[in-house]
Order: C-alpha cells, then sequence, then structure tokens
C-alpha cells in the first residue's frame, strides 16, 4: 500500500470547442481508469434516457447543477478527482465557449498542465488559438494537443503531421512558451487514451495517460535556485503558560526554500533577522520547500503582520512600485471603470487601486492588440496600468506566480472581478 | 537535488493555508462538527495549522437527535482534548418551538430539518465563516462549489453566481448578516481522507470498523434498526456485520456490509469498491438534484 500513499499531484484543465469531444475524453480517461463508480454510471443512464438521449451522455457526470443539466451546457469550472498507482489527478474541466474565457482562465490558473482538443477533420481553428493563449497567458508549464477522431480520418499520419506542423507555427505566432505535446487520439474508441492503439502504429508517443502520469511537475520540484518568498499569512500567539513568549509566523512557502539559520528581510519594512526554527504542528523540520504550509520563528522580535513578506537576505529581491502593468482578464458583468476605486488582492495582502489606462485590449481569436479602449467587458483580456495606494510587493508573474497574481475585487458588490498577472512596473 | 512533495502532503499545506485564510480574514469561524471522518480531518488540519495555539474556532454540532451514540461519545472526548469549545444546536428544540415540523411515514428523516437549526445556530452566535468538511468529489453540486462559498443574509447558496476563485486567492468580503461556507478539503477524495487517517494515526468513532449490529434492508440499503426508525410491516431486523462508510443522521446513513476491522482493511475495500461514499445515502436519492436543492436553502 505504501506506493500509493507516496504518488504525486497534477492538475490539469481541459478545453476544446464544442463538438471537438472533451466530454468524451474526459468520460474515457475516468472510465478506463476504473474512476466513475456503478451507482454514477446508473445515474448518467438513467438521466441520459430521461433526457431522450439514445448513448450515455458522459458530461451529465460534470454537469452537476440543474441549469447545466437542463439545458445541455457546462456553466462553470467542474473539478474531477482520479488516481492511478502513479499519480493522483485533479481535471479543471471548462466549458470552451467564448462566453467562458473566464472560466477558463480560471481553471487554467492553478493547472500544471493544458490539454487541448482538436478535431482531426477540423484541424486548427480560432478557438485552438484562444484556448493556448490562454493557457500560455496563465503560464501552464505542459501543453498536450490531442487530436481527436483520428477514426473518421483513417487514422492517417500524414494529416496528423500536417496539424501537428500548422499547431507549432501558430503556436511560434502566438508567443506560447509552453512545452507542447502532440497525440493522435480517439477519444470515443479509446485509441492513445488509457489503452495503446493498434490502429496508428506509426505513433511511438505513447498515450494520453502515460503522458499525464510521467511529464514532469515544473513548479513544485521546490527549485533550490528560485529566490524564497514567505507571505505572512497569520500570526500565531497561543499565549499560554507553556507557551508564554511564542510568536510564530504562519505561511504558505511561495517561491524557493528556507533553512534554519537563513537571514531573513521583511518587505516591505526592510527589516532583518534569522530564521530560528521551522515548525509544522509538534514537528521541528530544518528546511522547507514550496509549496509547503509552516510556521517560521525567527531571532528577533521584529514587527510582522499578515500581509509582510519574509524572503532571503542574501537573494534575489522581490520589487515594490505603486504603479503596475499586469495582463488582465474581466471576470465579471459589470464594465471595468477607469479610475475607479477597487481593491486588490494577492494570496495575504489587500490594497486599493485605480486602473489608470487600458494600454490595449486583446482579440481573443486573432491576438490583433486593440489600443484607444476606455472600458472591458466580462471575458475581455487586456494590457492595463494600475495605480495603488500604497507600495505593492511583488515579483513578475512569470517569475512568480503567487508573488505575480492578483484579483480585483468591487467594494459596492464584494464580488470578485478581475484577474490580474503582473507584468512589471509602469507609469 | 529535486525534491518531491506526495500529493497528501500537498492538499494537506492547501488546506492548513485555506484553514489560516479562514481565521484570517473573518471575525467569528466556526468548524461544523458532525462526528464523520471529513469534520475529524478538518479539525485535526485545524490543530495543525495553529500548533501551539488552540484551534480559534469553536466546534458547532447540529444534533438531530438521532445520532449513533458511538459519534457523541468521540465527540465529547475530542473536544476535551482539544481543550475546543463546543455549540451544540439541537433539531429537537426547533421542532418543540415549532421552527421545523417533523416528517412523517417511513421515509421520515430530519436531515432536510437541520438546514433550520443550522442557520438559526448561525445567526443566534453571529458566525461569519462556517467550515465544513464537504468534498466536490462527493456529489455532482458539490464538485461546483467554491473554497470560499458566499451565503446571502437568508443563508441561500447561488450556484450560477458564484465569486471565481483563482490561484490561491480567497475573497472572504462580505456584507453584514452575510456569512461564508469554507470547504478546506475540497480537493481531497475519499481514498485522499482514509490514507490521511492512517497515515497520521487519527481515532476515529468505533461505527467506521466493523461490528454486530441489528439492521433491516430497506431499497436494498441495510440501515441501523434504532428506536427512530419507523420498520414497514415487510422489513425484518436481522444482526449483521457492519460499518459505516460515511455517517450522518441514522435515518439517512447506509450501512455496508464488512468485515474491515482496522485502517488498512477499510482502504483495501474502498479501493476495490464500485459504489459511491454517497451511493448508500438516502438524502441524495429523493432526486437528481436533491443536493443542489438542499445546499441553496442552506444545508451542509
Amino acid at each position: 500500500m505504501n506506493g500509493y500513499l507516496d504518488m504525486e499531484l497534477l492538475r490539469f484543465t481541459t478545453a476544446g470547442s464544442v463538438d471537438d469531444g472533451k466530454s468524451t475524453l474526459i468520460g474515457r480517461l475516468l472510465y478506463d481508469s476504473k474512476s466513475i463508480f456503478e451507482d454514477q454510471l446508473e445515474a448518467v443512464e438513467e438521466a441520459s434516457r430521461n433526457r431522450g438521449n439514445e448513448e450515455i451522455n458522459l458530461a451529465l457526470l460534470t454537469d452537476g447543477l440543474r441549469a447545466e443539466r437542463e439545458q445541455g451546457i457546462t456553466i462553470d469550472v467542474a473539478y474531477r478527482y482520479f488516481a492511478t498507482p502513479k499519480r493522483k489527478f485533479i481535471i479543471a474541466d471548462t466549458p470552451g465557449h467564448i462566453q467562458y474565457t473566464r472560466n477558463m482562465v480560471t481553471g487554467a490558473s492553478t493547472a500544471d498542465l493544458a490539454v487541448i482538443l482538436i478535431d482531426a477533420r477540423k484541424g486548427v481553428v480560432e478557438q485552438t488559438l484562444r484556448h493556448s493563449y490562454i493557457a500560455s497567458l496563465l503560464d501552464i508549464p505542459h501543453i498536450v494537443v490531442c487530436v481527436n477522431k483520428m477514426d473518421l480520418i483513417d487514422f492517417s499520419e500524414e494529416k496528423f503531421r500536417a496539424i501537428e506542423a500548422r499547431y507549432r507555427e501558430m503556436a511560434i505566432k502566438g508567443g506560447i512558451r509552453a512545452q507542447l505535446h502532440f497525440l493522435p487520439i480517439s477519444a470515443k474508441l479509446g485509441d492513445n487514451v488509457v489503452k495503446d492503439s493498434g490502429n496508428m502504429p506509426w505513433h511511438h508517443g505513447g498515450t494520453l495517460m502515460q503522458l499525464l502520469e510521467t511529464v514532469p511537475i515544473l513548479h513544485k520540484s521546490g527549485d533550490e535556485k528560485e529566490p524564497m518568498r514567505f507571505p505572512v499569512q497569520y500570526v500565531i500567539r497561543p499565549i499560554s503558560d507553556k507557551f508564554p513568549d511564542f510568536r510564530g509566523y504562519a505561511g504558505r512557502m511561495a517561491g524557493g526554500v528556507v533553512h534554519i539559520g537563513d537571514e531573513v528581510k521583511v518587505l516591505p519594512s526592510g527589516l532583518t533577522s534569522k530564521v530560528k526554527a521551522i515548525m509544522q504542528a509538534e514537528e521541528n523540520l530544518s528546511v522547507a520547500h514550496t509549496p509547503e504550509s509552516v510556521t517560521l520563528l525567527l531571532e528577533d522580535e521584529i514587527d510582522i503582520s499578515r500581509g509582510d513578506i519574509l524572503v532571503n537576505a542574501n537573494e534575489a529581491q522581490p520589487q515594490m512600485s505603486r504603479d503596475l502593468k499586469l495582463m488582465c482578464c474581466w471576470l465579471n458583468e459589470a464594465p471595468m471603470q477607469l479610475g475607479k476605486r477597487y481593491v486588490m488582492q494577492n494570496s495575504v495582502s489587500e490594497g486599493t487601486c485605480m486602473v489608470k489606462e487600458i494600454v490595449y485590449r486583446l482579440d481573443i481569436n486573432t491576438l490583433e492588440q486593440q489600443t484607444e479602449c476606455t472600458t472591458l467587458q466580462m471575458n475581455d483580456i487586456a494590457k492595463i496600468k494600475l495605480h495603488t495606494s500604497t507600495p505593492w510587493v511583488y515579483d513578475s508573474y512569470l517569475q512568480n506566480k503567487t508573488m505575480g497574481s492578483i484579483v480585483l475585487i468591487d467594494p459596492d458588490s464584494n464580488e470578485t472581478i478581475g484577474a490580474g498577472m503582473i507584468v512589471g512596473q509602469g507609469m | 537535488m529535486s525534491y518531491k512533495l506526495t500529493h497528501l502532503k500537498e492538499l494537506e499545506s492547501e488546506s492548513i493555508y485555506v484553514l489560516r485564510e479562514v481565521a484570517a480574514q473573518f471575525e467569528k469561524p466556526a468548524i461544523l462538527f458532525s462526528g464523520g471522518k471529513d469534520s475529524i480531518v478538518v479539525t485535526y488540519l485545524a490543530y495543525k495549522a495553529f500548533y501551539p495555539a488552540k484551534i480559534p474556532f469553536p466546534l458547532v454540532h447540529i444534533d438531530t437527535g438521532h445520532n449513533f451514540a458511538e459519534t457523541i461519545t468521540y465527540r465529547d472526548e475530542l473536544v476535551k482534548k482539544l481543550g475546543a469549545r463546543l455549540i451544540v444546536g439541537s433539531v429537537q428544540e426547533s421542532i418543540d418551538t415549532g421552527r421545523v415540523k417533523e416528517e412523517k411515514g417511513y421515509y421520515a428523516s430530519r436531515n432536510r430539518l437541520q438546514t433550520t437549526t443550522l442557520l438559526d445556530t448561525i445567526d443566534r452566535y453571529q458566525f461569519d465563516a462556517c467550515i465544513g468538511g464537504a468534498r466536490r468529489d462527493e456529489e455532482k453540486a458539490r464538485a461546483k462549489e467554491r473554497f470560499f462559498s458566499h451565503r446571502d443574509e437568508l443563508g441561500q447558496w447561488n450556484p450560477k453566481n458564484q465569486r471565481p476563485e483563482l490561484w490561491n486567492i480567497f475573497n472572504g468580503k462580505k456584507n453584514m448578516g452575510e456569512h461564508f461556507r469554507v470547504f478546506p478539503i475540497s480537493n481531497w477524495t475519499e481514498m485522499d481522507v482514509w490514507q490521511y487517517i492512517y497515515q497520521n494515526n487519527i481515532p476515529l468513532p468505533s461505527i467506521y470498523f466493523t461490528h454486530e449490529r441489528a439492521c433491516f434492508l430497506r431499497n436494498g440499503q441495510w440501515l441501523a434498526a434504532e428506536p427512530c426508525m419507523k420498520l414497514k410491516p415487510n422489513e425484518k431486523v436481522e444482526i449483521k456485520q457492519v460499518r459505516c462508510r460515511t455517517v450522518g443522521d441514522i435515518s439517512c446513513t447506509g450501512l455496508t456490509l464488512s468485515k474491515a476491522h482496522n485502517l488498512t482493511d477499510i482502504i483495501a475495500e474502498i479501493a476495490a469498491t464500485r459504489i459511491t461514499e454517497r451511493g448508500g445515502r438516502a438524502d441524495d436519492k429523493r432526486s437528481e438534484t436533491s443536493m443542489e436543492d438542499r445546499k441553496k436553502e442552506g444545508y451542509f
């Protein structure tokens, strides 16, 4: 049983156009890995029959809300879970249509890998570019391009290679940075999903499942070369007889590693101290890696509270500025207003800001930059300039996702209305 | 040197992060404690998150009065061990004061009545965040649930208008009178929970392990023959070797025929099973969207 207790966790997202076979693919992964239970299957069979569907509609497994089931559409991100003896997986399944760009952004924000589906008969279409761009914008390290419905093009290697070439060309033009993987599959028949295909002897790249089980999980390698980042979430002060003077800084490692004895600097104050202890409940550690939740004790009593960032004093430092440039996805029906006060929040900090300027709005299907915009609508992606009321401590999103991401909140409705990825300083 | 974090460590780290966010962002949070394995794991994670300080939330138990005795014993021992504060909201009291009406007939259950008691308790103590042990893999309506899930001033959930939740940023902003439900173990599966309990040697109520019990069969499901259950004329009480896979109110907790008497047995049993955990829950079988309907009203 021990083999099952130390699996790694891979989070991935799936995107495809309508009818590309995404639900079938997910159903296939779950079904062939024996992750669908009998009562679930019975419930879906019955629900499919009640709706007059002839085949089992596997989308009903994930479309749990009444409105989704009635309208036959996916409205929200659905999370699915499955495991093989090698890894545990979390799928953020997002609807592919353009009006759900915000859902795809949400699903992509926590993903290690994106599966993008292409219909082999149609090849690379506008939506493919959009899905790939969003995956790249959110800096997902791996994109797996699944060319689906190979059975409908006679499992032709030539056509598959042509689609691959076309995609690579588009990826270069679109500035897609992710590592690319290509697979010819038939989700309906199961070819190259979990089981090898006898129909495509020319393919030597394995199955989707093999790829998911072995692809390196990049951001979780606890890279020692990355600078340490520790956003302070909460200060633990028991004030008890046993621990009268205990002051522990609770948080989750957001970059690099920390060791006992490391010289740390508190931002934004600039005060320094040394790490005295690293705790995980009763356990004392000598080192903590990203993304572990730990409690740090320091040698000196200095003023530290929620929202402060501890960094290693001898490593690269984060930036600090009141003027930021960001890539932003607008999430709310209420359009963006230039000059309006919004709350900005990251994992532990909060501040007030206003949008000074929309540098450009992106036509997400052509990647054309439209300047002279004065507002953003829901699902728009744009480059914007923010002005904050106090200096904001950050790394660029590409350097550190936790330090470089923010959400915008409308103080009137309390709703999360925008998602931002910091590019850098920008007046 | 390459460092690898196991899935259980990563899930633990995520859940502790969420629990600390609750302590930081809210004034009067509480843990909704049912005595089931999921709320036990959440309580254990809270213990780890704030050590050596005590858990900064009280435990709230919504008591239907139809409990397995073992659960109550376990609850009281745990509260004592943690030095935590226990608040009990009583469904019987809600019935006695006319807030709710007891269901009648063979399928009568106090499951749905709990919602009123829960919302009244939240109101009475002015809780602004209630932490629950619900998981997304449990049920299809729960698959769409956020970590931080907003409830309006009537305690209602609006599944079609949920706040987007990106990265690890949780927006707990609300108006007076509104509250949040927070689900720190959203991303855990049933297997993860059992593996974690095994790995950390977390004690559980004895009903999770095999024991002899007076049971009866209804619609293919074994149920406990307790005084609160009304038997149909053709239903016979038999002594069976059973255990609970999930624990709720007696009226809706299915019993599994099982010989699993330790955690290793249970993990092997779960790995081989072809039925979901909530397959034995009568409360989910009332309609295709019964969980969504109850959640909208303010259920757990």
